[in-house]
């Protein structure tokens, strides 16, 4: 299977409505996680990375009339509209749009809601983003759990090769909704600091929200690019919300992605793991990686910066690790405090400078899925 | 059997879906975790709500579940400290 | 390498009756909208000895079902890929949870809202340890399918397998599950998956 590459992209996120604003955000040490008012916890409030609602609607009122998008619709037309501000000429009759989430517009369960109850429908949702922008192909819309951001790029990049669409747009995002916050609440799952990807000292997740967006192709176009070679997903089979201890899953999918990618362990120039500061999902990363001889390569989590962005999550990182490959930039592990004893890491501590090359993406899901890319910086030849 | 006893197997039938299993079909110091009645991480935060919902009880550590929910009689002596319902 | 696949078997659930192939095998007295009785009914009928089905919502309980009558005397490998489909995605059990979040939230509860969950309970019961996707679509969408489905399997991102649909519109159930191997007699084409889809007993 050939590769494709990855061309103009953007996040809608806290910490910018661009990528350029998220990376500078990062680049300073940002993070999105700040505390929000709900009585179900302790001190009635909680550590999430959500979007003001007044920011999202200015920035989105200068392409359309927010009164008529959910949140979540406005965060995704903006990521689609970045990329597209910034192509040259599309073909909207030929664009495959992909669209990635997990709840969608799920908060139109909730009785004050402005809008009608079919919109809580995944094809609706990516019909209003259709719509929005005037596509002609009927939207591609993928709800994997934890791993559909990601998922949504292998998706692209099989069916680019069979052939069945040149060029797609990929978007992805989720909200924090009373729905999600109270269903990991009931999971003992949030933290009540933010979260801490692989520290022996974490306790839990963040939540956060996001939208992000990126332009596919099987066309180079540029000489300086990042290309997705190789991918694998594999299912645990041992439990649908816990993960599997030996990393079965995992391990085999980065079995594969390494096999196609025909790299060893020591060619991989970074990892970005999926680290979301649970205690089990942190230590059967450890536990994979390890096995697969990944343990020396610099690894980080995004979810310190972002919290855990769900249908976004695996894409937005996706596209941090594009941006980190370009710029040969290792990004901190951010709120990396103690390393683990049993199966240690190479956890990225602060802002490297980096030849990078090859990097690999690893993303899990409830359900047991699990997601592994590899990335390769393509320079001039 | 106390009441007690017999009141957690038939809650705990219920909550958790353990539809092919009975009152009787629970022994007061079987390993819930264990092979017989088969309990895993879900079943465990269901416990936890349990607690809360049917005798008042909210732990305040998660862990603590480890300990507690080890067999029908460590439950009932537990619940029967703490309980505010 | 152009390996021929086939639809080896397929199976439906649907209006209180369940097939195997084209042949009907069980059909419910209850009213159709009786779907937890019904559900309760198909598994004694398949004599299926499974206590985690009881503790899974609609969803799972139908696509367990399904893969009982589809897998039952397969010895499948693992390399069993599952690509599935529907156009609520776990709406039915998403509604549960929002009713409960202002009082007790059951964690049992909300690990289903999520529609891919079915695809973990296939995997687990199966030991299926292979790709996995699930798409959303407004009506069962047999080009995607069929040819996502061909993708994994022509690029060898898998060696079989299971495709289709399962839809759950509050009680009305509508379950079509494909087995994809290279063993069978109709080629998996998307027409002919189309077909059986549409195919109505008598």
């Amino acid at each position: 299977m050939k590769k494709i590459y990855l061309h103009e992209d953007a996040i809608i996120s806290p910490l910018g409505f661009t990528t350029t604003e998220n990376i500078q955000a990062i680049s300073a040490k940002k993070s999105a996680l700040k505390l929000h008012p709900n009585s179900r916890f302790e001190n009635n409030n909680f550590y999430a990375g959500i979007i003001d609602n007044d920011l999202l609607s200015q920035a989105f009122l200068k392409i359309g009339d927010a009164s008529k998008y959910t949140k979540l619709e406005q965060m995704m037309i903006l990521a689609v509209d970045g990329v597209l501000k910034n192509r040259k000429q599309t073909n909207f009759q030929q664009l495959q749009l992909i669209v990635s989430t997990t709840k969608g517009n799920i908060d139109i369960l909730q009785s004050n809601s402005n809008f009608p109850e079919n919109r809580v429908l995944l094809s609706e949702l990516a019909n209003t983003v259709k719509e929005f922008f005037g596509f002609k192909k009927k939207p591609i819309v993928i709800s994997n759990a934890c791993i559909s951001g990601g998922l949504a790029l292998a998706v692209a990049r099989r069916f680019i090769n069979s052939d069945r669409f040149e060029e797609a747009i990929v978007v992805g995002g989720d909200l924090v909704s009373e729905f999600v916050v109270s269903g990991f609440n009931s999971f003992q799952a949030i933290s009540n600091e933010p979260c801490k990807p692989f520290s022996a000292n974490r306790n839990g997740i963040s939540l956060g929200e996001a939208a992000a967006a990126v332009f596919v192709s099987k066309n180079r176009e540029v000489s300086k690019n990042v290309s997705l070679f190789a991918d694998s997903s594999a299912n645990d089979a041992n439990h649908i919300s816990g993960p599997s201890r030996t990393g079965e899953g995992l391990y085999k999918c980065l079995s594969i992605a390494l096999n196609e990618a025909r790299l060893t362990p020591s060619q991989i120039d970074y990892l970005s793991a999926h680290g979301t500061g649970t205690i089990f999902n942190d230590s059967m990363e450890a536990v994979a990686f390890t096995r697969s001889g990944l343990q020396e390569v610099p690894i980080n989590s995004y979810k310190g910066y972002y919290g855990h962005t769900l249908g976004a999550a695996s894409l937005l990182e996706s596209i941090l690790v594009k941006h980190s490959l370009l710029k040969n930039t290792l990004f901190s592990s951010k709120n990396f405090e103690v390393a683990e004893g049993e199966n240690p890491l190479n956890i990225i501590k602060d802002h490297k400078d980096s030849n990078l090359t090859y990097a690999i993406k690893t993303s899990s899901g409830f359900g047991g899925c699990n997601l592994a890319m590899v990335f390769k910086k393509e320079e001039d030849e | 059997m106390s009441d007690l006893r017999t009141e957690l197997k038939e809650s705990i039938i219920e909550q958790l879906n353990l539809e092919e299993l009975s009152v009787e079909d629970i022994e007061n110091d079987e390993h819930l975790f264990g092979d017989g009645v088969g309990l895993d991480s879900i079943d465990a935060l269901e416990l936890i709500v349990l607690l809360e919902k049917d005798y008042g009880i909210k732990l305040t550590d998660p862990q603590q579940g480890k300990d507690i929910f080890v067999s029908i009689n460590r439950m009932a002596e537990f619940i029967e400290a703490h309980r505010t319902k | 390498m152009n390996k021929q696949y086939y639809i080896s078997n397929f199976t439906s659930i649907k209006k209180g009756a369940v097939y195997n192939a084209k042949n009907k095998i069980f059909e419910s007295e209850l009213e159709l909208n009786e779907i937890d009785l019904f559900l309760k009914e198909a598994y004694n009928f398949l004599a299926l000895s499974y206590p985690k089905f009881f503790k899974m919502d609609r969803l799972s309980k139908l696509g367990i079902l399904a893969s009982e009558v589809l897998l039952k005397n397969e010895s499948l490998e693992s390399d069993t890929a599952i690509i599935l489909s529907n156009s609520t995605s776990s709406l039915n059990t998403d509604k549960t949870h929002q009713e409960s979040i202002n009082q007790i939230v059951s964690p049992s509860i909300f690990v289903y809202t999520l529609p891919n969950i079915v695809l973990g309970e296939i995997s687990i019961k199966y030991q299926l340890q292979s790709e996995n996707a699930f798409f959303i679509s407004d009506t069962f969408d047999a080009e995607l399918i069929a040819d996502y489905t061909n993708d994994l399997l022509a690029f060898e991102k898998a060696k079989n397998a299971v495709c289709g649909w399962i839809d759950l519109k509050n009680a009305e159930y509508d379950v079509f599950l494909c087995l994809i191997s290279e063993e069978g007699d109709v080629p998996f084409t998307q027409k002919n998956l189309e077909q059986l889809y549409y195919f109505e007993n008598e």
